[in-house]
């Protein structure tokens, strides 16, 4: 295969990853924009592997490697269960990252890779190595920690050090120095130096910037990863002069950053802020003596839950966290069912950053049969609240506060929530009293409509489906 | 310093409540409170005294003395003439007051210098249902009416079908759903009988119907709900409409249970002798405003009395006939009461008027009288809230709106750095690059187009999706295996073949994976 036709390969390879990100905009054509994606990129991989840059002698190192890196993939991508899928998407991202590291070093010591190029051009080429190294290793030890915290191998609460935006400072300028040291080196080893300084200094950026990130953020996180997978991309096309690298990284980069910014929006927060980490801990005052609020909560049984899902005449749902991590979106589609059947409304308001990743909801939703068409967003069904007979809100906290909007104090305040105080009644399923990842305390429980429905949510919801049945 | 909690025996006649019983004693003290018992104060109620002592309470032989020792006093009943000369100057009295019925009692306990907070004025907001005495009072009565209606009804109250014949289901009349009726209602259709209410509020007819009721509503548009959730006086043409109501039910019920009062006012007037005339012989009409005049005009307060042939309860005394019950209940009031009192739990009470609550409570505060309260903030009444904080405040800047939250001298600022960034671009890179650089500018441009659109359900599936596409790094280490190397260029081939194999096969990890764990997501969106 020429070059020409390579080139041409992977212009058809670059179209059709835009039409399959532009599918994924809509339920109807997200099957066909994957689709999209998997023939772009197997012929991305089919005309570089028979292109003029692969000579006949590596086939068998690519396709053992291949081999090896496929069968991991789909057996991950079977056994994954719903719930688990932030942590899968954050682990896929440290891929990403780490491959891109080891590209770069690839890159460095192949003396065949720059072989031609002098002046601006090499220099060029050497920032663009050293900043393909430096975003990939963020990605990588950024994305690994990420996956520890999402899977709880790694506390949730935010690791604050003193002075930390300090310390990131420093180590920019020392990445900066080393840089400026890396592109001056006359020969590979003294170069190696700095790269390697350079490397071990992103790795500890990456996990400092994760781990001062509170749970509550992790979506942003996750996107925001998604995007440097991206960007690590993109360098490394830079760096090897190839157009669908810078074209499809810049791609992955630029979308992932929107989602950063779309989850941000949906907490009224700065994406700087949720960055700089810490949430709710730093410069948030305490709330006034006064304003905490107090009183008495009103517990509900299980059948009595029921009873009012009986009585209902619309009914809306609002999951959070808590229904993921119990599992229960199946139970949750069999009351929906039976609620449907009996002529009850039944729809679903979803939060943007309910759960751990952007579209958790959606997904375990999916997964419990749960048809789209009644599982709305938070702007489409807030004004629907007042009409609603019971909101039933399931495992989540800080995204049904009321004090985001009465209580300017709130560390939570101005963040859009879902309106289920003006249900009629709500019932909030919740193991305890315990505060949501914000740790800010919610007035919603102490309203006289709402009713506490305590218990883990599975258990709960078989209890209420039971008598429902019964 | 800690105070003194004394509590006396009631010394009203019938009077069978206590302020406080030892289980609360006990949480008293561990406030840092001391607490003095009168001998006997629980003996009504079945408290003795040894309970009182086992649970860590000073018992004091006689009154006088008692009220010397005590800083603070909890009581049930109003303090009568002869206590409030017992009483210290100074001292914090906490009971059922009724200050608007009784003005020259507060004038008696102001001369006395006392605090007086009174559980008839706690105010009724969400956060004060914890002490609101009222509603446990309430609540209890309305068991208790159902209880003494029972008694001295001649039938079952549920229907059966037995070998000596069929027994008809009794049909009880409540008015008034408040906390009482509700209690009363819940009581009534517990024990089987067929229970229909009406309240001249209608938001409580889903209350009602909730405890097992049929809601009789009375077909006149007026809104009956006054100020904290209390009903209100109503006007005359609803009144007729009302009476008519009731004559009709009158007529076809065995018992009636009347709760409707109106705060500060006498009790209206609903049940008429004539009405009382049309019951069957043996009904039962029990008059939980006997107290304040009477909702039947027939009833007798404090006293069963036959007319008619029907038996009209007035007792004005219930929550105290089930002592036991109402003493626990209020000294769990009068508990939550203290800790708002003593946040520090140092034993002191700290009478804080910028509180709420505390505010609504206090009738007298040193000696100066301080009732009524100021109207309270927030009405029980589903009126519309405003809504200042719907939407979400941003920053506002001269020209922007939201669709424009940046300024115009940021977006300046980042016009002027792109620029510089560009021109130094352009002046110094090599022309290769730039054309890569182009294409670089316009992907973003591109990505940011089309991802722009896409449905939050669909977020997750478009982050896999994009982590799958992002795996085309494996070009990257594709080239990198074995390219065209030009003769006589020393190569470390090993370094770069493994560093490269090992890139694929995590790419290749990432691309399959990606794809698959894409796919099986989105066979599950369907509608």
């Amino acid at each position: 295969m020429s070059q020409n036709l390579a080139t041409v390969a992977y212009l058809g390879a670059t179209m059709l990853f835009i039409l399959s990100l532009g599918g994924l905009s809509n339920p109807e054509t997200s099957r066909r924009g994957n689709l999209y994606g998997m023939i772009g990129m197997t012929i991305a991989v089919l005309a570089t592997v028979f292109g003029p840059r692969v000579m006949a002698g590596g086939s068998a190192w690519i396709i053992a490697a291949m081999a090896v890196g496929a069968g991991i993939g789909v057996y991950a991508a079977r056994v994954v269960k719903m719930t688990q899928m932030p942590e899968l998407v954050a682990l896929m991202h440290s891929l990403v990252g780490l491959a891109a590291m080891l590209v770069g070093f690839a890159n460095y010591i192949d003396p065949a890779a720059a072989a031609q190029l002098t002046g601006a051009e090499k220099t060029i080429h050497e920032a663009e190595v050293y900043i393909g190294i430096l975003i990939g290793a963020i990605t990588f030890s950024g994305s690994v920690i990420a996956f520890g915290k999402l899977s709880g191998k790694i506390g949730g609460n935010p690791l604050l050090l003193p002075a930390r935006h300090w310390i990131n400072l420093v180590g920019l300028l020392v990445v900066i120095w080393f840089g400026a040291e890396f592109l001056r080196a006359e020969s590979v080893n003294e170069g190696m130096v700095a790269l390697i300084v350079m490397t071990v200094i992103a790795l500890l950026f990456g996990i400092h910037m994760v781990m001062a990130i509170g749970g509550a953020d992790m979506p942003v996180v996750v996107s925001m990863l998604n995007s440097y997978s991206g960007w690590a991309a993109a360098a490394t096309g830079f760096m090897l002069s190839n157009d669908l690298l810078i074209v499809t990284g810049a791609l992955v980069g630029s979308s992932g950053a929107i989602l950063s910014y779309i989850m941000c929006r949906a907490m009224n927060r700065h994406f700087i802020s949720v960055i700089a980490g810490g949430f709710g801990t730093s410069g948030a005052p305490a709330p006034a003596a006064g304003g905490e609020p107090a009183g008495e909560v009103s517990p509900i049984s299980a059948a009595e839950s029921a009873e009012l899902l009986r009585e209902a005449k619309s009914v809306i749902i609002v999951p959070g966290y808590g229904m993921a991590v119990a599992q229960a979106q199946h139970t949750v589609y069999e009351i929906t069912r039976l609620l449907r059947e009996r002529g009850v409304n039944v729809r679903f308001g979803i939060h943007p950053v309910a759960g751990r990743m952007p579209g958790h909801m959606n997904v375990l939703l999916a997964e419990a049969k749960v048809p789209y068409d009644i599982v709305l967003e938070m702007d489409e069904l807030n004004d629907d609240f007042p009409a609603t007979d019971v909101a039933m809100v399931i495992g989540a906290n800080d995204i049904v506060n009321p004090a985001a909007q009465d209580d300017p104090a709130s560390p939570i305040a101005g963040m859009p929530v879902l309106e289920v105080w003006k249900a009629k009644t709500s019932i909030v399923m919740k193991r305890s009293m315990a505060s949501g990842y914000a740790g800010v305390d919610n007035p919603l429980f102490y309203k006289e409509n709402n009713r506490m429905l305590f218990g883990d949510a599975k258990k709960m919801l078989d209890e209420v489906l039971a008598a429902l049945k019964g | 310093m800690s105070l003194v909690i004394g509590i006396p025996k009631e010394t009203a006649a019938g009077e069978k409540r206590v302020a406080t019983v030892p289980e609360v004693v006990e949480k008293l003290i561990a406030l840092g409170f001391r607490v003095a018992v009168e001998s006997g104060a629980g003996a009504a109620a079945n408290f003795s005294d040894a309970v009182y002592a086992d649970a860590g309470a000073e018992i004091i032989a006689a009154a006088p003395a008692l009220w010397a020792a005590s800083d603070i006093v909890f009581k049930v009943r109003a303090p009568s003439v002869q206590e409030i000369a017992l009483m210290r100057a100074g001292c914090v009295v906490v009971s059922f007051i009724w200050p608007a019925q009784n003005p020259e009692l507060l004038r008696q306990l102001a001369e006395k210098q006392a605090t007086v907070l009174a559980m008839d004025s706690v105010p009724r907001i969400s956060r004060a249902q914890k002490l609101d005495a009222l509603s446990s009072m309430a609540n209890i009565a309305g068991y208790r009416a159902v209880i003494e209606a029972a008694h001295h009804f001649g039938r079952f109250f549920t229907g059966q079908i037995t070998a000596a014949g069929k027994v008809p289901p009794a049909k009880v009349f409540i008015v008034g759903a408040g906390v009482a009726g509700l209690a009363a209602i819940g009581t009534a259709a517990g024990l089987g009988a067929i229970v229909r209410a009406n309240d001249t509020r209608p938001e409580v007819a889903d209350q009602v119907k909730s405890m097992g009721a049929e809601f009789i509503g009375v077909d006149y548009q007026e809104e009956g709900a006054g100020t904290g959730g209390y009903a209100r006086v109503m006007s005359e043409g609803f009144l007729k409409a009302q009476a008519e109501v009731y004559a009709k039910q009158a007529k076809e019920v065995d018992i009636i249970i009347t709760t409707a009062l109106i705060p500060g006012k006498p009790a209206p007037r609903l049940i008429s002798a004539q009405m009382v005339q049309s019951m069957k012989p043996g009904s039962v009409i029990v008059d939980m405003a006997a107290e304040q005049g009477g909702n039947c005009e027939l009833t007798v307060p404090n006293e069963v009395s036959v007319q008619h042939g029907v038996t009209i309860i007035g007792y004005t005394d219930l929550p105290s006939r089930l002592a036991k019950q109402s003493s626990t209940l209020y000294a769990t009031n009068l508990l939550r009461l203290t800790e708002e009192l003593c946040k520090s739990k140092d034993g002191t009470v700290d009478v804080n008027m910028d509180d709420e609550v505390i505010r609504g409570t206090t009738v007298v505060k040193e000696g100066n009288i301080s009732w009524p309260p100021p109207a309270p903030k927030l009405a029980a009444a589903p009126s519309a809230p405003p809504k200042p904080a719907a939407a979400p405040a941003k920053p506002t800047s001269a020209h922007g709106g939201a669709a424009a939250p940046a300024a115009p001298a940021w977006i300046a600022g980042l016009f002027v750095v792109a620029a510089v960034a560009f021109w130094s671009i352009g002046a110094y890179a090599p022309a290769a690059f730039l054309g890569h650089f182009t294409v670089f500018v316009l992907a973003c441009f591109v990505g940011y187009m089309v991802v722009w659109n896409v449905t939050p359900a669909l977020h997750t599936p478009l982050m896999s999706v994009t982590n799958a596409i992002s795996s085309i790094i494996a070009i990257g280490a594709l080239v990198q295996i074995a390219p065209p190397v030009e003769a006589g260029v020393a190569r470390p081939e090993e370094w770069i073949r493994w560093l490269a194999v090992a890139a694929i096969a995590l790419t290749t990890i990432n691309m399959f994976g990606g794809f698959a764990v894409t796919q099986r997501m989105l066979a599950m969106f369907r509608k």
